[in-house]
């Protein structure tokens, strides 16, 4: 039995403007990401995969085409809803981490927390808050590093945190940009254990980008993207062909 | 939330740009110091310049004065209503102060002023200004014994006592000299075989006398009423009428090699000096009158103590004849009027004006605030430069503030980005870099509050310790007559510098904080 779709990306194009010639890079991308399973995108540097995935954060917005989050059209919504979106309903995880430097390992965990609420509620559920940060990075297995700054952190370390901070909303989506990109093989595996252990137990759905095909294998479905198109779909059983989709 | 968290984190760790607000700490610092100071010399100023004139001052330029100064009185009255609170008739004239100091004539034109001790004080400032503690309580024309400024050791013997000293001395002298002269006669008589002593002797015993140094006292250039006068008084026992000298008109103040303030005087209590001044007659003549000096004034005001002196207004109008033969009415030359306070001075004074107008009356009739209007404007425009040229150097600090701001956001460019794929909005992120200016405007100027008002506090002991290092007076005595320099600490003037550089270092912040907020989260990302 298919599980719901979370979200939905269809003709998405995109194009980067260079000494006045327009440089495409998404030529029309039909995706979609169904709930609990860890979908991966993989491509070779250049494919477009990250270009892609800024559209699906709406942190850029597509020359033309449309993303779809729970069936609410999201990539033209006003900019409030926008940001609601980024902070609320998704999660992000970076290849470079991108935890704020000057604030502690539980701080930087309640950084969405902050943003997303006021001053006023944000100090009415602050030891929910804190609770909460807590139990996220106990989750990752950090919580003896909550004091630590950044600096004094390993990079495995540091993406745990990252995970721990986009967890932190109680994301339906987690989006994770080569999050093993900048680790090495080990550490790599033990973040892929940890994504692959929330996907398990919390049911969390996961859109991963790599360019690894070993780790895309090891995911429930698999896209591949070249030259700004998605090409193919591998190792889906349980879900209906794109193609299907599409007609 | 984040913001004032990211802000107090930027604070901490973000020491350049705790160096790009020391100049807003300087600035403010400088502005209190400046204001403070100033405002203790204005008020110090305008406290004595307001104590030494009374509110509303009418002047009759003619010499023989008003006559009947009582009629002029409840004609003010009924002007100013209950506003009057006090009044005092005085009579002013320009004259020539002769001091005989030893063998030699010092003149100073000074303006001799005959007032009514009980009613003067009244209307402005002038027992307080006495040396002697008991003039200072009640003035009085009378040569007190001793005890006039116990803390100037040159005064120590002024009084009746250094006028009994002076006497005797000038009559053991006047002894040793007539004696000198007898036996320089008896010795030319033996000589030419000549019995009797003739003109020649006369002259052979004056040129024993040694050289003269110019006229003395003994040689009146004029001839006056003091002739029948002198006759009459016993220096030892009597003095003549009273008089208060300006401290200036008769006395010089120096440094001696070891850098202390010295003054010495030509006159002090208990000596006589001879006052030269036109009478009020049509027919002017000059009238010559000694005086004894009682007491001396000492305003701190340099324009009055060397240009004042002060006599009783009955024996003034009596010596200048300003007593109407036939009806005993006095004439006065100067009418002062002390009105309550918070009363309008330049309503008061064009009503005056209105009823005594320049057309028909030689009045001239000014507020306090007339009379030193150049000095007061002076002041005040002063102050406001100097309040602009700070305000410049708190406005270049703010463009300090700017460029430290730029670099910061451009470091912080990953950490904006981040902060908006975390759902951070625009007017967020950029409220983190205003909130930052605003935290530092307020240290900034927070230090520079505190310094400032450390600084007032103890102006001196640091006036006395860059005299100790430097062996340059800083704050000197002889020019300002303050002993300590003068500060008032308004809090509202702290309270709209504070504000002001709080403004700055805010207004500063915008730019780079708009440049921020429109970051493009992608572009910020990905910036290495």
């Amino acid at each position: 039995m298919p599980t719901p779709i979370v979200l939905t990306a269809r003709g998405l194009k995109k194009s980067y403007h260079k000494d006045r010639i327009d440089v495409p890079v998404l030529r029309g991308v039909d995706l979609e990401v169904r709930q609990g399973l860890v979908t991966a995108l993989v491509g070779r540097s250049g494919s477009g995969k990250s270009t892609l995935m800024h559209l699906l954060a709406t942190l850029d917005r597509p020359d033309e085409g449309e993303v779809f989050f729970r069936g609410n059209r999201i990539d033209n919504a006003p900019r409030a809803v926008r940001d609601r979106y980024r902070n609320h309903e998704i999660g992000i995880i970076f290849q470079f981490y991108h935890l704020l430097p000057e604030l502690s390992a539980i701080e930087n965990v309640l950084a969405p927390a902050m943003i997303g609420q006021s001053v006023w509620s944000y100090f009415k559920s602050r030891s929910e808050n804190h609770r909460r940060a807590e139990a996220m990075l106990d989750r990752v297995g950090l919580l003896h590093r909550a004091k630590h700054r950044p600096s004094e952190m390993s990079g495995g370390e540091m993406q745990r945190v990252a995970i721990a901070r986009a967890l932190m909303t109680d994301p339906k989506l987690l989006l994770a940009d080569e999050p093993t990109g900048n680790l090495d093989t080990e550490t790599g595996q033990e973040i892929l254990r940890l994504l692959a252990d929330l996907k398990e137990r919390d049911n969390l759905t996961i859109l991963m980008i790599t360019h690894d095909d070993e780790i895309a294998a090891s995911a429930d479905v698999c896209w591949r993207m070249q030259d700004g198109l998605i090409h193919s779909e591998m190792g889906v059983e349980e879900t209906p062909a794109f193609a299907t989709h599409a007609a | 939330m984040y913001r004032w968290l990211l802000c107090f984190r930027y604070l901490k760790t973000r020491y350049i740009a705790l160096a790009s607000i020391i100049s807003v700490t300087l600035g403010v610092a400088t502005l209190i110091v400046v204001n403070s100071v100033m405002s203790g010399f204005s008020t110090e100023m305008h406290e004595r310049l307001h104590g030494l004139a009374s509110d509303v001052m009418i002047e009759c330029h003619a010499t023989g004065g008003m006559p009947d100064p009582d009629a002029h009185l409840r004609e003010i009255e009924r002007i100013c209503g209950s506003a009057l609170v006090g009044s005092s008739v005085s009579v002013s004239v320009p004259s020539m102060l002769g001091i005989d100091f030893r063998g030699q004539q010092i003149g100073r034109h000074v303006n001799l002023i005959g007032l009514d001790p009980a009613t003067y004080d009244s209307v402005s400032d002038f027992g307080k200004y006495l040396l002697h503690p008991e003039n200072q309580k009640s003035a009085s024309f009378e040569l007190r014994e001793s005890g006039y400024a116990p803390d100037r050791k040159e005064l120590a013997a002024a009084g009746w006592r250094h006028r009994r000293d002076r006497v005797s001395e000038e009559r053991r002298i006047e002894q040793m000299v007539a004696q000198e002269r007898k036996m320089m006669a008896e010795l030319h008589r033996k000589a030419s075989g000549q019995t009797e002593p003739t003109e020649q002797d006369e002259a052979a015993a004056n040129a024993a006398k040694g050289p003269s140094f110019g006229p003395s006292f003994s040689q009146p250039l004029i001839s006056g009423s003091d002739d029948r006068l002198v006759a009459a008084v016993d220096p030892m026992t009597e003095q003549f009428p009273g008089i208060i000298l300006g401290i200036s008109t008769c006395s010089v103040r120096h440094r001696d090699e070891a850098g202390q303030v010295k003054d010495h005087y030509y006159a002090q209590p208990g000596d006589d000096v001879r006052m030269i001044f036109p009478n009020a007659a049509g027919e002017t003549k000059v009238i010559n009158q000694k005086f004894t000096v009682v007491d001396l004034y000492e305003s701190g005001m340099s324009e009055y103590d060397s240009t004042f002196a002060f006599v009783r207004l009955d024996q003034l109008q009596e010596f200048r004849g300003m007593i109407d033969p036939e009806t005993g009415v006095r004439s006065v030359t100067t009418i002062q009027l002390k009105l309550a306070e918070g009363t309008d001075l330049n309503v008061i004074r064009d009503a005056l004006r209105d009823r005594f107008p320049p057309e028909l009356y030689a009045y001239n009739i000014q507020t306090w605030r007339d009379l030193q209007g150049p000095l007061l404007s002076a002041v005040r425009l002063e102050t406001t430069i100097l309040n602009i040229l700070l305000f410049l150097i708190i406005a270049v600090a703010g463009f300090g503030i700017l460029a430290t701001f730029f670099m910061i956001v451009v470091e912080k460019t990953r950490d904006i980005g981040t902060l908006k794929a975390l759902g951070a909005s625009g007017r967020g992120v950029s409220s983190i870099f205003m909130t930052y200016g605003l935290l530092l405007g307020f240290v900034g100027s927070g230090a520079g509050l505190i310094g400032g008002l450390l600084f007032v506090h103890y102006i001196n002991d640091i006036a006395e310790l860059l005299e100790m290092f430097t062996g340059q007076e800083v704050f000197d005595p002889t020019v300002y007559y303050f002993t300590e320099i003068p500060t008032i600490v308004h809090p509202f003037t702290l309270v709209w510098v504070m504000c002001g550089a709080v403004g700055i270092a805010v207004m500063a912040s915008v730019l780079p904080a708009m440049r921020a907020a429109r970051m493009h989260p992608v572009q910020a990302l990905r910036f290495e």
